[in-house]
């Protein structure tokens, strides 16, 4: 996954490169009342290819909004290597923000701002903005350009703040949390636009808290927690790598329920077998699927219904942290370690 | 080097954009402006018509009050209301929401600098400043007649130091505070006490020697007191101008130095 770092300090112009290298990144707090420091990032390396999305994915406070500040150049780490585009941006803040939009979490604009100033606002900022109206068709605001900012749903809110990190034409776009508290709908239809994004050349760094979110858009990823790096690949990879286990469903006439658990129980496939009512859920190695519906031809139990069931990265998650995944209410989020 | 053109940046690209955004989002919230820009002449005017005998001319003190109506006293006390009104309220009260709603953290990660929006805010601030003092100082001119200043260079000076030391007081507080209301708290706590010194209660020679002579060391106090003299004596308040010039070579750098951009 290491690509060799450019030699020089200037934004690089190759499409080959990694687009965003982090290698060993630490960075702590101080406590508060002069307690000790909490650490927000352990130790965090991936390295982001050109045309990625590619995701940072952790429960809260794992250090992913840490991790992407220093990349945006807000805050400075303890140790290791920031570079985008070649450049470092804890040495050189400026260079990158022609180059790098940044979609924040809690950042809002002035409340009596509308629309359209704010996008023509933050177009001026930059040597080539891209052209405010088409953007904001793009995302669905040409009804909303008159609005002021307080009165935006906040939905329209996130969408706006995507058209204001875009409205730089950046090549990388980093992305903090942004479908929290969209509706179901609403995430969807970032979801696209988030691809559209992506095929129109820039590179995506996304942060999430939402595996759906990661395995639905990612390209590839990093889980992060408590700080470090605990597995790196594409969604379909890391999956890969812990379903060594699966496990099959099966609705049964009640009357076959006794009958089958007695035929599968003890079969060398099968490592667990639990039924409740009618349900009968049997766990075991690859092959479990092959011997339940042999087991089950042979005593002529006939299933009404069997299912596999489809791994997420949250039993990744719960493979490489032995805890399981707690995804908070999307509008209770609280922030660890800011100041 | 064509690849660090990319990064190249003035720092304030998009300013003239950003003064002319704030300008209108500022004018837009109605209750500032009227506190900021209407305030002081609303203070002049009740007060002339209000109070009986304020447009009296005095009869019964020595020179140089001998004829002199009392609402004149209240020329200097508009000018330094509203100095006080903008630099300790509605600026930084601006600021401290900038910071608590992230608007700041979202500038750095743009080409502008959040030092731009702070920048167009005191541009802001004194142009409204500017045009509440010009208002004041006509409708009151034009309804009671104010008299010419003895000294307009005296008055015009005292009105910048008082300008400075007052920005230098309220930039510390939007330095500092994490949040509006904080900010908000802090400008009131400073504020009426500074009218009171400014003379808002006790104007001109009515302030009891004993309050002058504490209010000479503060800011606002000063301000005024030097701008009587200016309006009325002509004399030259050298240790009013140096306790303003004090203050604003003390808390500008402070504020400047101890600005939290998060």
């Amino acid at each position: 996954m290491t690509s060799p770092a450019p030699a020089t300090g200037a934004l690089s112009e190759t499409a080959t490169g990694p687009v965003v290298e982090v290698r060993t990144l630490r960075k702590s707090y101080p406590g508060p009342r002069g307690a000790g420091r909490k650490v927000a990032v352990e130790d965090v390396s991936f390295s982001v290819a050109p045309g990625e999305i590619f995701g940072i994915l952790g429960p809260n406070g794992a250090g992913k909004t840490t991790t992407v500040e220093c990349l945006a150049g807000l805050r400075t780490a303890d140790a290791g290597q920031v570079r985008i585009l070649g450049t470092d941006p804890q040495q050189h803040p400026e260079a990158i923000k022609d180059v790098v939009g940044v979609q924040l979490q809690e950042a809002e604009l002035s409340p009596r701002i509308t629309v359209r100033e704010a996008m023509r606002l933050f177009a001026s900022f930059y040597e080539d903005p891209a052209d405010p109206d088409e953007l904001l068709a793009l995302l669905d605001l040409v009804a909303q350009r008159d609005v002021r900012f307080s009165r935006l749903s906040g939905g329209q809110k996130q969408r706006l703040s995507i058209a204001l990190a875009l409205v730089g034409r950046p090549r990388v776009a980093i992305l903090d949390e942004l479908t929290t508290g969209l509706d179901p709908a609403a995430r969807r239809a970032t979801w696209d636009l988030i691809e559209r994004v992506r095929d129109s050349g820039v590179t995506i760094l996304l942060v999430t808290h939402f595996m759906d979110e990661a395995e639905r858009l990612c390209d590839r990823l990093v889980i992060i927690d408590h700080g470090r790096v605990v597995a790196e690949g594409t969604p379909a990879e890391l999956i890969e790598q812990v379903d060594a286990e699966r496990t099959v469903v099966l609705r049964l006439a009640a009357e076959d329920v006794t009958r089958a658990v007695a035929a599968l129980d003890g079969l060398p496939e099968v490592s667990g077998v639990a039924a409740a009512g009618r349900r009968v859920e049997v766990t075991g190695s690859r092959r479990v699927l092959f011997a339940v519906v042999q087991a089950l031809a042979a005593h002529d139990v006939v299933p009404d219904d069997v299912a596999t069931t489809a791994r997420t990265l949250e039993d990744v998650f719960v493979h490489h942290t032995g805890r399981p995944y707690e995804e908070p209410a999307a509008d209770a989020i609280t922030k660890g370690a800011r100041s | 080097m064509s690849t660090m053109a990319l990064g190249t940046r003035t720092g304030l690209r998009g300013f003239p954009t950003l003064l002319g955004t704030e300008t209108r989002l500022w004018l837009r919230d109605a209750g500032t402006v009227f506190y900021a820009v209407v305030f002081p002449t609303v203070l002049i005017v009740g007060l002339g018509l209000a109070i009986p005998g304020m447009r009296e001319p005095i009869t019964d003190a020595p020179e140089p009050w001998l004829g002199i109506t009392p609402i004149a006293f209240y020329g200097p006390v508009a000018l330094a209301t509203a100095v006080a009104s903008i630099a300790l309220t509605t600026f930084p009260s601006y600021v401290a929401t900038f910071r608590e709603k992230g608007v700041l953290r979202r500038l750095s990660t743009t080409p502008m600098r959040p030092q731009g929006l702070v920048l167009a805010h005191l541009v802001i601030s004194l142009g409204a400043l500017l045009v509440a003092a010009g208002l004041a100082v006509v409708v009151g001119g034009i309804a009671f007649g104010l008299p010419v200043p003895a000294s307009a260079g005296i008055v015009l000076l005292s009105f910048v130091l008082c300008v400075l030391s007052m920005f230098g007081v309220g930039a510390v507080i939007a330095a500092l505070t994490p949040r509006a209301t904080t900010a908000n708290a802090f400008g009131m706590l400073i504020y009426f006490p500074m009218l009171f010194f400014a003379g808002m209660w006790t104007p001109g020679p009515v302030m009891p020697e004993g309050v002058a002579e504490v209010a000479r060391f503060t800011p606002l106090g000063a301000a005024t007191q030097a701008m009587n003299a200016g309006w009325f004596t002509g004399d030259v308040p050298g240790l009013q101008l140096v306790v303003m010039a004090a203050w604003s070579a003390v808390l500008l750098p402070v504020a400047s130095r101890y600005f939290r951009w998060s």
